[in-house]
Formats: structure tokens, C-alpha cells, sequence
């Protein structure tokens, strides 16, 4: 009964929304504070406060949003959570187990966000059958960046295997430049073995070991192959790479030092930036044996419950992140993919289109698995226990065997 | 006083010691040295390599960015706003926590009483216990107060963990000071309050710099919780600075962040440069000594 | 000695209230460290034994998480690495400090000047100093290049890539950060001692060294102990320096006890973990600090 009165008054509030004369204001708390990233969000506030509804911005960075996850604990416990807060696969459910999180169903089913938001994604926006966030966009980690200079040079095609890739890295190498230009920070490990698991165990193998956790796929051979993959990209990593920001890392492939970086799709805004343009001067392709197959991440705001019903402010605020407008101007500057999936690509570079296609064919054929490095598959318990095997593997302290052994522990300490 | 080297000549012994100075001088500044060459860069020469060359077109570009128009939120505000709200908080939270501290450091001295030393023993203690720590149960308690999301509970935050040190500052001064003046003023009929206001506090001065310098660098350099208990309207300087510089997907301007630095670090800067002169002289005057 | 002993004890209300004026005016600080420093530290002891994962929660657990804590190896290496950079970072301090004091002790021109130098990078924060470390440190762009550039291709300066040596750059920057301040202790007890008795003893034919040694460093016990407790409480709290400088690699190896405790309550979402680790962190301060204040404190009595 009490649902169903909050239901109601959610759904006025939500209809008094275009006839309201002084909105109150909604905060935002995220971690997108740099030049483009932010000027993207900036399209969001201008759209709320067309409608009278003034924005506070809580921008938080650091640690990919670990920083601002830790200041939203703060936040809640001292009773005074943000009207909406960026966040990640599964920072969205364990929020929403605590019950903090508000209920956008009358919202989500006005909108028809069902219809339009990929199963995947909604696996994240929704708890318990109820909507509790807005997803902003899909990033996808399996990407590689070319210099093409490099390539052309060397003759080398972009790979579409390991073993091609491989020959490819040994010629870069012989060549006397950097193969891989890659960052030495657990996260950016664990970016590169996503792919490298997606493409050694296929996506069936992806979701057994990263989703369900399944203990026999986790100590299996191919686990050991993938480990054994990471040791051989690690022999084509320079020497300096440990603790290199990743837009360094993409600094040594604009410059020519480097030929590859396997970084996702928010790499193309350093490439864009330095004046590159994508097909002339930089190259993007899949992982080599992840062709047609996505390992995505989706930023979502997540939005907490400010009280027993949900704002008019808070209402507009999601029907705002989810209109196909600002989907499309964000993603355009963000080099991410809209999180509907019926926004035209019309406004996307190269790169873009070929992600916006991508994801809706990995989509439809079941070869769209969430990132482990960015917590699209399991807990943050569990994922950083990975990252912890998976950087002690990459910096030489474990062998491939030790490694598998590690990871089962780890999944079975962090259960 | 004493000299190494007797003569006060130009002798060999000299020129080793001021090379050896010198060569201290060079350690303690590179890091300032690299920040500064490299603000003054276009982003372009510093992607290029050559982190530690001068300059080869020189720019204050990254410094005008970095003041007011660089990106730490949506809107383009550059660290300017942030000053201020630094500014409100740190300038309270310092004068209160010297203030406590003095008076802490009074009675500690000079009124003890049993068990003052097991007091002053758990209030030093404290000064160890790990702000990660305390983030969960202080969020609660600014929560229960109304503090939350607002420059007093900074404020009051600031002002709790900081009155263990300038206890200890205080106290260690005022141990030193003579006894018999307070107990003359006493016999003179003055109060508790007159004599510290009037006996103590004005030979103070040189523990207070000590004091208001040490609090000042902690509580204006504080991130965490700058971060974790202001709201959008109370962002001090340290997270803004922490937004330009820290972005995991977005282009870093390495330049900007450079200039953003050095600028966050002026005002602490300046309280060392300008301050810095009585600062031997007050630890001198007391907080080494018993 | 205190006053309030010796003034005569008279009935009267108002000289109670000013016999008790001194206690009154202690009491807001007593009742704040009460709450906010043991009050917190009995509630993050229950926490330990509790299944609190990204909010507290209240489900008691008995020993699980000290269980798991010392089953990580994570943990290992954050506490070896305290002992490392603890002890490392507090005698190098002091060493340097008091080597520079000596120095700046020996009528230099300009002595103000270049005791602000080394003095301000207390006044930096790590967020600010900690990408200028960095670089630095790093062989690809930092001092290794300079000096190669220079002509000698040979120069080695890679420990910050390398496991086994990275936690010696921590260690180096922050020695950099406050071995000034460490410095101006020592100098401010160099000048407070009484120039008489090293009159007297330079007379008696000392030696410098024997001077120094004999005489001057054992009366600086006081600005020791100031600096012992700075730099302690400093190491303890190092948290921002490892991130910056390494972000707690390359992969797990210079993780401290602070970075793991932060790590374990707020990113990894096992806050029952993340203060099972803070008690241990507490108990270990205590089980060297209180000794320490106990006995200097106990001495000036």
C-alpha cells in the first residue's frame, strides 16, 4: 500500500514537473572534472535549469571514482546523500541493497527505457525489478590504438589473432621502438586481461570465470593460457611502464615511440587532442580475437532516495540523462557509445560509429560481457582481489601457475 | 654557538660546508624546479619529452587556466572559487584550535591536578589515531549534530583532531615559563582568566607561529576531509586541486596542473616565507624544550 | 609544582567554582578526545567484529575478519613495509635534520634563506608534489635520463619500477618533505643550550667531534623527542605520499598499513576488513608510543 501511495505521488510530482514554478536544486556528485568530460556534464546542468532547476555540482575525482565513492559513504551516513551520484555496475547494486537508492519505475515505464536500454546495462540500472539509475553511456575496454606511421612503416596490417598480433609485436621490436605503450597500474592490467580472457576463452568462458565465479573454470588451463599471454605482452612492454599514467602511455603511441596501446575507447580523447585524426593517423581495432565481441563498462547516475517519493527535480534530472539529446552531445565528447541504443550515430566520428555498431551486434548475438577491471562483472571485493593476482602475475612476482592457484584463493577469501 | 673552523675566513673547511649547503638546497628544490619549468610549458613540449629542460616557449597561459578558467566541475572555474572556501574554513578552524590549545597548555602547567598527566598522555595519543579511520563514525556524529555537508562541521572536524598538537606545542612552552610570576599574579588577587590573558598570553608569541603554522599547513593541505564532509557550496582548495589534477579518463593538462599546484601551495608557502623567521625562534623558545 | 594545591581550601561556592575553573575549562577537550578519538576507537574495534561491508552493519562475526586479514598477503607486505619505512624515515630525519642543524649552526650568510628552503616542503602536500615526484623518479623522464643525457649512459636510477626497491623512494620524498622541519628542531635546541659550559669545555681542549658528541647531542633529548613524535605520527599516517608517488606498486609492494586500510574499507567494500586492520594498526602505535610518552612523561614530574 505504501508503494503504491509513493508510486502516486511520484507520478504527480513527475507531471507538476513542466508547470512548477521554483524547483528545488539537485546535487550531482562525480568524478568528471577533466576539460572535455566535464564540458559534456555541462549540457546536462544547462538542460535542468531550462526547466528551473539550478545544478550543484560535487565533482570528486581520483582513482577512477573511488575517491567519490568514498565520500558518498560519508555523505550517507551523515543522512545528507547527493540527489545523484556517478557510479559503476556493481557499486549501483550494493548501494541499492542498502536500500538508499530511489525507485524511477513510473518514470522508467513513462519513457519506455526498457525498450531502448541493452539487457546488459539494465542487468546494473535495475535492483529487484525496480530502476534505481540512469545509464549515461557504454565504454568498451577492448580496443587496441595503433600509430599508423609505425604500422605503415613496419607493413604491418592491424591483427586479427594473437598469433598475428604477436608477429606484429616482435617486428615493432626488432624495429627498435616500444611494442606496447602500456601504464603499469592494477586497473590498466586488468583493462588488458579482459581482453586477453575474452579472446583466449571466448565469452561463455568470460562470464563463467568472472561472473558466476566458477572455481573450476577459475584453476582451468585456459585461465593458465591467459595468464601465459599476459607474461608475453608483458616481455613487449618497455621497461619504465610501472605506475605510467595511461595518458602517457598514449603520449608514446601519438609521438611514434610506441606502436600499440590496449585502452578503452576514452584513449581516442588524447588522440583527438593532440591533433590526430582516427583512419589517418591513429588506428582503433578490437582486441585480436575479440572482433564482433564487447567488454563494456556504463557510467549510470545512480540516484538516491531523498526522501519516500522521488522528486519532480530528481525525476527530471533521470528523464534529462536519459533524453537521446544529451546521450548523443555527451557520448560525441566523451568517446563513449549512447546507453540507449536508438540514438542516431549520425554525430559520431569513425571510431564512434564503429562502436555504436559494434554494441548493438554484440548486443543482439550475446557477445556483450561486463568489464571485470571496471566492475561490470563481480563486487568490488572480488574485483580488486583480481586486480591484486593480476598485477602481481603482469610485475613478474607469480608464474602462471601460482597466478591461477592465487585467483582461486582470492575469489574464495572475498566471496 | 660553535664553528667547525676556527678561522672565520674563507678557509677549505668553509667551502666545503657551503657546498654541502648548497648541495641540500638543490635536493629540497627540484621538485618545486620541475613543477615551475614545466607550468610554464606548452602541453606540446612536455608530451614531446624533456621533462626536466627549460622552457623553450615560454607561456603563463597554464597559470591564467589554471586560476580561472580550467576545468574542476562543470562549469569552467578555474581554482578561484575554491580559494575562499579554503580560506572560511582553515582561518576559524586554526584560531580556534591555537586558542584551545593555549588554554590547554595553561591549565596542563599551571593548574594541574591528579591525573593531568594521563590527560595530556590521551590527548597526545590521539594525535595518532588514522583519519581513514574515524571518516564513518565522524560522518554520523556531523549528521547528528545538523554539521553535515557545511563549513562549521569542517570547521569543528579540523578543530578536533588538531588540539592534540597545539596541546602539546602549549604545554611544552608554558612548562618553562616561570611558575613564580603566576603565583605572584595570583597573590595579587587575579583570576585564572587574567592571568593567562594577561601574564601568558602576551610572551606567547613565538609558540603561537609554531603553532599556527603547523595548523594552518595540516588543515589547509587536508584532503580527505575537505572531501568527504563539504558539500558543492564548501569545496575547499585541496579537492578542486585533487579534481584538476586526478581525472582516470579525461586528458591530463599537465601544464595546468603544474601551475594549479604551485598555486594551491602559495598561501602555505607564504606563511613558511613570512613566518618562517619566528619559526626557529618559537620552537626554540619551547616545544623542544622539557 | 601548581597553584591550586597551595591556595587554601575555603567552603564558599564561588571559590569552588574557582578551585574547579581550571577542570572546566580542560572538560570541552577531555569530553571531544573522549568521544571523537576513543569513542571511534571502541566503535571501529566492534566494527571489526562485525560483517560490515560498504555501510556499517551490526551482524557480529566473532574473529572472521582478523582471520582473513592475516590470510592476505597484502597485509604482510603492508606492515613490512612500515617497518621499513618507518624506521628508515624516522632516523633518516632525524640524522639529516641534525646533520643540517649542525651545518646552519656554523654563522652561514644568508641562514634564513636557506633554512626556508629546506624548510618548505612541509609546506606541500603530496597532491601537490606528489606528480613532480613522479616524474622524477621515473628512469624514462626523470633524474636517470638527465644524468645519461649528461654522458654517463651507465647511471642507474630505477627503483621506482623495481618491487623490491620502491618503497626506498617513498622513503626519499618523504625525507624530503620533513627533514627541513626536523632540521629547525634541532636548530632551535642548538641555540637554547648554554654557551658557558661549551665555553668550558672547548677551554678543557675538547674536540669538535667530542664536543658534539659529549656534550651538545645529549642535550638535545627534548627536541628528540618532539621529533620522534612528529615523524611517528607522520609515518603512520603516510598515506597521500604512496599514492601519488607509486599508488601502492609496482603491483602490491608499497602498500602501507594506512593505504591498506583505506583500500579494504572504502574501495573494496570490506569495511569489517578495513577496521579489523585499523585495530592492529592501533595496538602496534600503542604498543611503541605509550611506553615512549610514559616514560618522558612520567620523568618530568
Amino acid at each position: 500500500m505504501r508503494k503504491f501511495t509513493t508510486m502516486m505521488t511520484a507520478a504527480a510530482a513527475l507531471l507538476a514537473a513542466g508547470t512548477a514554478t521554483k524547483a528545488a536544486d539537485v546535487e550531482v556528485l562525480h568524478w568528471w572534472t577533466s576539460g572535455g568530460e566535464a564540458a559534456a556534464l555541462n549540457v546536462l546542468k544547462e538542460d535542468l535549469e531550462s526547466q528551473g532547476i539550478g545544478w550543484q555540482d560535487m565533482p570528486v575525482a581520483g582513482g577512477g571514482g573511488t575517491q567519490a565513492m568514498t565520500v558518498l559513504r560519508a555523505r550517507v551516513t551523515s543522512g545528507n546523500p547527493p540527489t545523484a551520484v556517478q557510479m559503476l555496475g556493481f557499486d549501483i547494486t550494493d548501494w541499492a541493497q542498502e536500500g538508499a537508492l530511489a525507485d524511477l519505475n513510473i518514470l522508467a515505464g513513462m519513457e519506455g527505457w526498457d525498450d531502448v536500454v541493452p539487457e546488459a546495462l539494465q542487468k546494473f540500472s535495475k535492483y529487484d525489478g525496480k530502476w534505481v539509475a540512469a545509464p549515461v553511456n557504454v565504454h568498451s575496454t577492448n580496443w587496441v590504438w595503433a600509430n599508423k606511421a609505425v604500422l605503415d612503416e613496419l607493413g604491418i596490417a592491424p591483427p586479427q589473432t594473437w598469433d598475428e598480433f604477436v608477429a606484429a609485436l616482435e617486428k615493432v621490436k626488432a624495429s627498435g621502438k616500444t611494442a606496447i605503450a602500456h601504464g603499469g597500474q592494477a586497473w590498466q592490467e586488468a583493462t588488458v586481461f579482459d581482453a586477453v580472457v575474452l579472446s583466449t576463452g571466448g565469452p561463455e568462458f568470460y562470464n563463467k570465470v568472472f561472473v558466476d565465479l566458477d572455481e573450476e573454470a577459475l584453476g582451468s588451463d585456459t585461465m593458465k593460457q591467459a595468464f601465459d599471454r599476459m607474461a608475453v605482452i608483458r616481455s613487449y612492454v618497455d621497461d619504465n611502464f610501472s605506475g605510467r599514467d595511461w595518458n602517457l602511455s598514449s603520449a608514446m603511441v601519438i609521438n611514434g615511440d610506441a606502436a600499440f596501446q590496449m585502452m578503452g575507447d576514452w584513449a581516442k580523447g588524447e588522440f583527438l587532442n593532440a591533433g590526430k585524426q582516427p583512419d589517418t593517423d591513429f588506428l582503433c581495432f578490437r582486441f585480436p580475437g575479440t572482433e564482433g565481441k564487447v567488454t563494456f563498462l556504463s557510467d549510470q547516475f545512480a540516484l538516491f532516495a531523498q526522501g519516500p517519493e522521488v522528486g519532480k527535480e530528481q525525476a527530471a534530472l533521470a528523464a534529462a540523462i536519459m533524453s537521446p539529446n544529451f546521450q548523443s552531445a555527451f557520448n560525441v565528447v566523451k568517446g563513449s557509445v549512447p546507453a540507449r541504443t536508438d540514438v542516431s550515430d549520425e554525430a559520431f566520428d569513425a571510431c564512434g560509429k564503429k562502436g555504436i555498431a559494434d554494441l548493438k551486434a554484440a548486443a543482439a548475438s550475446g557477445n556483450l560481457v561486463g568489464s571485470m577491471a571496471h566492475g561490470h562483472a563481480n563486487p568490488a571485493a572480488i574485483k580488486n582481489a583480481m586486480y591484486d593476482v593480476i598485477t602481481a602475475h603482469f610485475n613478474g612476482e607469480y608464474d602462471s601457475e601460482t597466478a591461477v592457484e592465487e585467483l582461486v584463493n582470492a575469489v574464495q577469501i572475498n566471496k | 654557538m660553535v664553528t667547525v673552523t676556527s678561522s672565520r675566513s674563507f678557509s677549505p673547511g668553509r667551502f666545503v660546508l657551503y657546498a654541502l649547503l648548497a648541495l641540500f638546497c638543490i635536493y629540497y628544490l627540484l621538485p618545486l624546479y620541475v613543477m615551475l619549468v614545466n607550468s610554464l610549458k606548452p602541453l606540446s613540449e612536455i608530451t614531446a619529452g624533456g621533462m626536466m629542460a627549460l622552457p623553450k616557449d615560454w607561456t603563463l597561459a597554464p597559470w591564467l587556466s589554471a586560476w580561472s578558467s580550467a576545468q574542476v566541475g562543470v562549469e569552467a572555474t578555474g581554482l578561484k572559487p575554491y580559494f575562499l572556501n579554503s580560506i572560511i574554513m582553515v582561518v576559524p578552524a586554526v584560531a580556534l584550535s591555537t586558542l584551545v590549545g593555549a588554554l590547554n597548555g595553561y591549565v596542563l602547567t599551571k593548574w594541574t591536578f591528579r591525573g593531568a598527566t594521563i590527560v595530556f598522555g590521551l590527548l597526545l595519543f590521539g594525535c595518532f589515531i588514522p583519519f581513514q579511520m574515524v571518516l564513518i563514525p565522524m560522518a554520523r556524529m556531523l549528521g547528528l549534530m545538523g554539521l553535515a555537508g557545511s563549513v562549521t562541521g569542517l570547521i569543528f572536524v579540523h578543530f578536533v583532531y588538531g588540539i592534540g598538537f597545539s596541546t602539546l606545542y602549549f604545554r611544552n612552552y608554558y612548562a618553562a615559563f616561570p611558575t613564580e610570576l603566576v603565583r605572584a599574579a595570583q597573590i595579587d588577587g587575579a583570576g585564572f582568566f587574567r592571568i593567562f590573558w594577561r601574564i601568558l598570553l602576551p610572551s606567547s608569541g613565538p609558540i603561537a607561529v609554531v603553532c599556527i603554522i603547523w595548523q594552518f599547513t595540516n588543515i589547509w593541505n587536508d584532503f580527505l576531509f575537505g572531501a568527504s564532509f563539504s558539500d558543492f557550496s564548501s569545496q575547499p582548495m585541496t579537492v578542486a586541486l585533487n579534481n584538476l589534477v586526478q581525472s582516470s579518463t579525461g586528458v591530463k593538462e599537465y601544464n595546468v596542473h603544474f601551475a594549479g599546484a604551485i598555486m594551491a601551495a602559495l598561501p602555505t608557502l607564504l606563511v613558511y616565507i613570512v613566518a618562517g623567521r619566528y619559526f626557529v625562534r618559537g620552537l626554540m623558545a619551547g616545544s623542544v624544550k622539557g | 609544582m601548581s597553584i591550586s594545591e597551595t591556595a587554601n581550601p575555603r567552603g564558599s561556592v564561588a571559590d569552588r567554582l574557582r578551585d574547579a575553573l581550571p577542570k572546566l575549562v580542560l572538560s570541552p577537550t577531555v569530553a571531544i578526545v573522549a568521544i571523537f578519538v576513543y569513542g571511534f576507537i571502541l566503535f571501529t574495534l566492534y566494527l571489526s567484529f562485525t560483517d560490515s561491508r560498504i555501510l556499517p552493519t551490526f551482524g557480529l562475526v566473532g574473529f572472521e575478519n582478523y582471520d582473513k586479514l592475516f590470510r592476505l598477503r597484502a597485509w604482510d607486505t603492508a606492515v613490512s613495509n612500515l617497518v621499513i619505512f618507518g624506521v628508515l624515515y624516522i632516523a633518516i630525519c632525524c640524522v639529516l635534520g641534525l646533520l643540517l642543524a649542525i651545518l646552519l649552526d656554523q654563522r652561514i650568510r644568508a641562514e634564513g634563506f636557506i633554512r626556508t628552503i629546506y624548510l618548505y616542503p612541509m609546506a606541500l602536500s603530496f597532491i601537490v608534489t606528489g606528480v613532480a615526484w613522479k616524474w622524477f623518479l621515473d628512469p624514462g623522464i626523470g633524474i636517470e635520463a638527465v644524468v645519461q643525457g649528461w654522458g654517463w649512459t651507465d647511471f642507474k636510477f630505477n627503483w621506482i619500477k623495481d618491487r623490491e626497491m620502491a618503497i626506498y623512494t617513498i622513503v626519499i620524498a618523504a625525507v624530503w618533505q620533513t627533514s627541513g622541519f626536523v632540521m629547525a628542531m634541532f636548530l632551535a635546541g642548538l641555540r637554547g643550550i648554554d654557551s658557558e659550559m661549551m665555553k668550558a669545555a672547548q677551554i678543557d681542549g675538547a674536540s669538535t667531534f667530542a664536543l658534539y658528541r659529549r656534550i651538545i647531542i645529549p642535550q638535545l633529548r627534548p627536541a628528540f623527542m618532539s621529533a620522534f613524535v612528529v615523524l611517528a605520527h607522520m609515518a603512520i599516517k603516510s598515506y597521500d605520499l604512496v599514492i601519488a608517488l607509486t599508488g601502492g606498486g609496482p603491483g602490491t609492494s608499497t602498500e602501507l598499513p594506512a593505504t591498506f586500510m583505506y583500500s579494504y574499507t572504502f574501495t573494496r567494500n570490506q569495511m569489517g576488513i578495513g577496521a579489523a586492520s585499523a585495530v592492529i594498526m592501533l595496538m602496534t602505535i600503542a604498543a611503541i608510543i605509550v611506553p615512549y610518552l610514559w616514560s618522558e612523561l612520567r620523568e618530568k614530574k
